[in-house]
């Protein structure tokens, strides 16, 4: 059972009381973007095996999105972020990179 | 290879067995091979198995990092349909569903088909509507399937209860040539089949990497060396993503848990396979007597071969519901899979960006039921770079927006 601190509400939520969002931080291509472009922000996603970071909304708590960086590979959880972002910010990246030395995860590392 | 015949076990009986062959082989990997496959579950064994025996291509090597059908093959609940909504999704999946039907015949190995029936439950109006709707494109696309009254599904299964309080059952889309078949058993008999051909299937060889020359395919890196090929067949379901990122490009896949559970072994109580899609969950009882139950995929990305328990709950809560008998029965077993999701809940039998790469994958939570219409239509792909079988599930789909939705037509995993 996955278990997320909702950064908003500050419960350590469980996960049947979440609703999982999909791939984080994605760029939005829209009108007079490529095709390419435009492709791959519907489509194509990361889903890595190690680090990733994705929504989850507190959806039966106080309703708020939020990004939790995880691991795939162990459902290990590094830490979770307000939503209103564009990017992790640096003691989730520091709290990474303290357990996964070299991590990557799209452009960032 | 000697074959499998009622007088081999006989002559075996007569001399306690003890000339029985092993059933494939264990090469070490050559130095190059003209197409190389890697994954040796259902998929891709079948995928080199109608390369050898519709093509004539058996410089064939099969890669697998753990062991046979250790993937998803071994480890589905076996329903095999082929009653979906879309033209080129009934194509494959009827395809598939017809060389099962023979297919022991075919391998010279019993994979257990048992064409049992199966049957899905409509439990809203909505469901009702879309199941008449299914029956409807089936009757047109050739593959047989009626909707069946209340009254008829209580007939075939007497453990229903069809007037629960929340879910009352308002008939059912019934499809009595679908059925399971021995999971494990169609990937040993694909691998012995290959073998005969001289397919080399090599387990406990990772592949690390994929190297490429000038745009194209070159080969393997493996956890047992280089091995050059001049066609590549990536068909690992859940692990798809990494392989791709190997290879240099992306896909519009998610890879989540999916688990399933067996009961206690109990006397025949149901000779068909139920699916209540509404709420959740599916039924059929194996040859030794076990229930075998599945349900809903987790809904967030795993690479862990363990899923969320309030699924298992869900799925038993659903069951319990709609066949009450099973209320106090235990459950034995229960594991899980990592399936490869897409969007439009198709499967993806294309070309890739890499040259002479192709990528047989998507198959999510209901890929079993499929693998010999798969094989088929890959190996044709892979050996003349077409196949009306795999038309229409190319990648380019998605940017083009063909998309061959079937998540509206079963949401629920089988
Ligand atoms: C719980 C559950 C229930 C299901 N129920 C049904 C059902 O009732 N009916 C149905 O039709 N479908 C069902 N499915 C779906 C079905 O199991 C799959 O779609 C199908 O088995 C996929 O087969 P495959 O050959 O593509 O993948 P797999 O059998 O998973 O084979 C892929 C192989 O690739 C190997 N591999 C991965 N990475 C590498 C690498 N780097 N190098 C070498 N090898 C690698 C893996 O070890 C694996 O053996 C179910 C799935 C699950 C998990
Ligand atoms: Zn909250």
């Amino acid at each position: 059972m996955l278990i997320l601190h909702c950064p908003h509400c500050g419960v350590d939520a469980e996960e049947t009381e979440l609703a999982p969002g999909g791939e984080a931080h994605l760029k939005r291509f829209g009108p007079g973007s490529s095709d390419a472009e435009f492709e791959s922000y519907l489509f194509h996603r990361e889903n890595p095996r190690g680090v990733h970071f994705e929504r989850w909304r507190h959806a039966f708590g106080c309703g708020k999105w939020f990004i939790a960086a995880r691991a795939t590979d162990t459902l290990e959880v590094f830490g979770t972020y307000r939503a209103q972002t564009a990017a992790p910010p640096q003691d989730i990246r520091d709290a990474i990179t303290a357990k996964r030395p070299g991590w990557a995860w799209r452009d960032l590392a | 290879m000697r074959r499998y015949s009622v007088f081999a076990v006989a002559r075996e009986a007569a001399r306690y067995h003890t000339g029985w062959e092993r059933a494939w082989a264990s090469p070490e990997p050559k130095k190059r091979y003209d197409v190389i496959i890697i994954g040796a579950g259902g998929h891709g064994l079948a995928t080199a198995y109608y390369l050898g025996k519709n093509f004539g291509i058996t410089n064939v090597a099969v890669l697998e990092k753990g062991w046979l059908g250790g993937g998803n093959t071994g480890r589905n609940t076996t329903i095999i349909r082929s009653n979906y909504l879309q033209d080129p999704s009934a194509a494959i999946y009827e395809k598939a569903r017809s060389l099962y039907e023979t297919l022991s015949q075919d391998l010279n190995y019993n994979v257990m088909f048992s064409p049992r029936g199966v049957m899905m439950l409509a439990q809203t109006e909505h469901e009702r509507r879309g199941y008449e709707r299914t029956a409807h494109a089936n009757a047109l696309q050739g593959v047989e399937t009626s909707f069946i009254s209340p009254d008829r599904v209580k007939q075939l299964v007497p453990i229903i209860n069809i007037s629960g309080p929340r879910y009352p059952v308002l008939g059912a889309l019934w499809q009595p040539r679908g059925g399971t078949a021995r999971h494990d058993a169609v990937a040993w008999g694909y691998a012995r089949a290959c073998s005969a051909m001289g397919i080399d299937v090599i387990q406990q060889c990772e592949v690390t990497g994929i190297r490429q020359k000038g745009g194209k395919v070159a080969g393997v890196t493996t956890s047992r060396g280089d091995i050059a090929c001049d066609k590549l067949g990536i068909v690992v379901a859940g692990h798809s993503g990494v392989l791709a990122q190997m290879a240099g490009f992306r896909l519009p896949i998610e890879s989540v848990a999916l688990q399933a559970l067996v009961s206690e072994p109990i006397k025949p109580c149901i000779d068909v396979v139920v699916m209540a899609n509404t709420v959740h969950g599916y039924m059929s009882q194996s040859d030794k007597g076990e229930l075998v139950i599945g349900g809903g995929a987790d809904g967030y990305n795993n690479y862990t071969q363990r899923g969320s328990f309030h699924h298992v709950e869900e799925t038993v809560r659903a069951l319990i519901e709609t066949f009450p008998i099973i209320s106090r029965l235990k459950m034995l077993r229960q594991w899980g899979g990592i399936v490869d999701m897409t969007g439009d809940r198709s499967p993806i039998l294309s070309k890739t960006p890499l040259e002479n790469c192709f990528i047989n994958c998507g198959w999510g939570t209901g890929g079993f039921k499929a693998i010999p219409g798969s094989g088929w239509g890959f190996a044709e792909l892979m050996a003349r770079g077409a196949s009306p079988l795999t038309e229409a599930f190319g990648l380019d789909r998605f940017r083009e927006g063909r998309f061959i939705d079937e998540s509206v037509a079963a949401g629920v995993a089988h």
